[in-house]
């Protein structure tokens, strides 16, 4: 496809902090080349706005390369806009010559607006902190074979790992859950033998520490998968499913 | 356990299923209103539904299952809403079904429906007093004609209305909720999720179909 420019206007969210109230702003900007990321979109019309000596729009960003999870936004309705990956792997090819483009932050109670579209998203790591990691001392690193993991389980549980955290599945659910990052965390550990160790304990605190946060229930609608960066299935919630109740009926919690 | 939001979802999923169940049981015995013997089969079963002990027990099961799933739907409800206080300034096409976004509306119109439906036909049938234009008792045993009050209950156009309509929620709440209830379980996998989608769509079809059918029926019967 031959490079061509845009010519857009853009209705953002602006928020000075946490506690301003915020509104949308609208912003005309001409020139932008298809073959430009959305983020790069967006630094343009940010060094505009300093030209103009206006405050540059606040926006999450740090690999650019779909790893990270940082760059959250909902751009038309959708999180990363329209396409599966991240906003950093959007380019502006999929938009079209006189488009408005609507950008606004991650909505829900757990992800408060920090300024602009950046959110805080710290109940995540909070969540992970509950019990998202194996606490043993593993020692030295082992040689491969000796913890033996079947295939199949070894596939789950790094398809499960590929979640980076980004919010995405929280910002689709009708009920802001995060019942699709959570379960794509259990998942991951629950499938190998040195997270299988803690899997109760595991479980019963990152749940307790989601619903803690604020997050809303899942109603099995399946958006956050569909939305997901990283492909993250609804089979990894039944797992999380299973997870819970088979650590609660053990553990009596 | 049961305070947690999956623990709570486990409640819904139970009562649910267990509802499920129920609605099969309820169907097949209602069956006997289409057989044309003037309400004879269908009073006397009904008489045995409604003096039987075992019954009796399990009414009470169905609803404190009934009062259970309704309890938890409405305090998930919430808890759900509380998660998003701000909404979203464009609303894209959702990628998830609409019943799946909208089980807390049909839950309300179901509620609506077995509020006119206990009040119509599980009161009359057990404990209002037989009077004409009530219900009416048609041997020694004390056995009521129920038969009688369907008919001319459904003979109302707008009233079979209702329940038809009702009956569409009905059917949209278990097009979710059948496969989802699986889902919560834990009883989800790429082996026999297909059949559980499947089986669900066709209860999801067949038995609100069904009960529909009734209004219906007797509502054609009752222009000739
Ligand atoms: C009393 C009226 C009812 C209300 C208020 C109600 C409400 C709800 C709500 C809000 C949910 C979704 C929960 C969620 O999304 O997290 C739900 C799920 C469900 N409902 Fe109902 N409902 C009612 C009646 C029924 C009936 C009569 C049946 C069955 C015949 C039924 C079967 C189910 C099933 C199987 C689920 C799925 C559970 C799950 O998602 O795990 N409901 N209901
Ligand atoms: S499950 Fe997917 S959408 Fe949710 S945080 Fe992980 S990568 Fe992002
Ligand atoms: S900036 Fe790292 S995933 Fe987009």
């Amino acid at each position: 496809m031959s490079e061509s420019t845009l010519n857009l206007t853009l209705k953002i969210w602006r928020q000075k902090n946490a506690t301003d109230a915020g509104a949308f702003v609208t912003y005309k900007l001409d020139g932008v080349s298809t073959d430009s990321s959305f983020l790069e979109m967006l630094d343009l019309l940010n060094l505009q706005l300093i030209e103009q000596g206006e405050v540059p729009v606040a926006f999450d960003h740090d690999c650019r390369e779909g790893i990270c999870g940082a760059c959250s936004m909902v751009i038309n309705g959708r999180p990363h806009g329209p396409e599966r990956g991240t906003t950093c792997q959007l380019h502006m090819r999929a938009f079209r010559n006189g488009d408005t483009i609507v950008i606004e932050p991650w909505r829900a109670k757990s992800f408060p607006v920090i300024k602009d579209l950046v959110v805080n998203r710290s109940s995540f790591d909070r969540i992970i902190s509950a019990g998202g990691f194996v606490s043993v001392n593993t020692g030295a690193a082992q040689d491969a074979n000796c913890i033996p993991v079947p295939k199949p389980d070894a596939d789950e549980a790094f398809d499960a790992a590929a979640c980076i955290g980004c919010g995405a599945c929280v910002a689709a659910c009708k009920n802001a859950s995060a019942m699709l990052f959570v379960a794509a965390k259990v998942s991951h550990l629950a499938m190998l033998p040195q997270g299988r160790v803690e899997r109760e304990a595991r479980v019963l605190k990152m749940v307790a520490q989601m619903d803690e946060e604020g997050f809303g229930a899942c109603s099995n609608t399946g958006a956050c998968s569909a939305e997901c960066p990283k492909n993250i299935g609804l089979q990894h919630i039944a797992r999380l499913n299973r997870e819970y109740q088979r650590a609660s009926l053990l553990t009596g919690k | 356990m049961l305070s947690s939001s999956l623990g709570r979802k486990v409640v819904m999923a139970l009562t649910g299923l267990f509802l499920v169940m129920f609605l099969l049981v309820h169907l097949s015995g209602n069956l006997l209103l289409f057989k044309e013997d003037g309400g004879a089969a269908f009073n006397a079963y009904a008489h045995f539904m409604s003096t039987s002990p075992i019954i009796r027990v399990l009414e009470i099961g169905l609803f404190a299952g009934i009062i259970f799933h309704f309890l938890e739907g409405v305090s998930l409800l919430r808890k759900n809403q509380q998660a998003r206080p701000t909404r979203y300034a464009v609303k894209s096409p959702s990628s998830a079904t609409w019943a799946s976004r909208s089980m807390g509306l049909l839950g309300g119109t179901i509620t609506i429906f077995l509020v006119i439906h206990l009040a119509d036909f599980f009161y009359k049938s057990k404990f209002a007093t037989p009077e004409p234009g009530v219900i009416s008792v048609i041997d020694a045993e004390g056995t009521r004609d129920l038969y009688a009050v369907v008919r001319e209950a459904f003979a109302v156009g707008w009233y079979s209305a209702v329940y038809v309509a009702c009956m569409v929620g009905l059917a949209l709440h278990l097009f979710h909720g059948f496969q989802s209830a699986f889902q919560t379980l834990g009883l989800s996998h790429r082996g026999y999720a297909l059949l559980v989608r499947r089986i669900g769509l066709l209860y999801a079809i067949v038995v609100p179909l069904g009960f529909a059918s009734m209004p219906v029926y007797f509502f054609l019967k009752s222009l000739n």
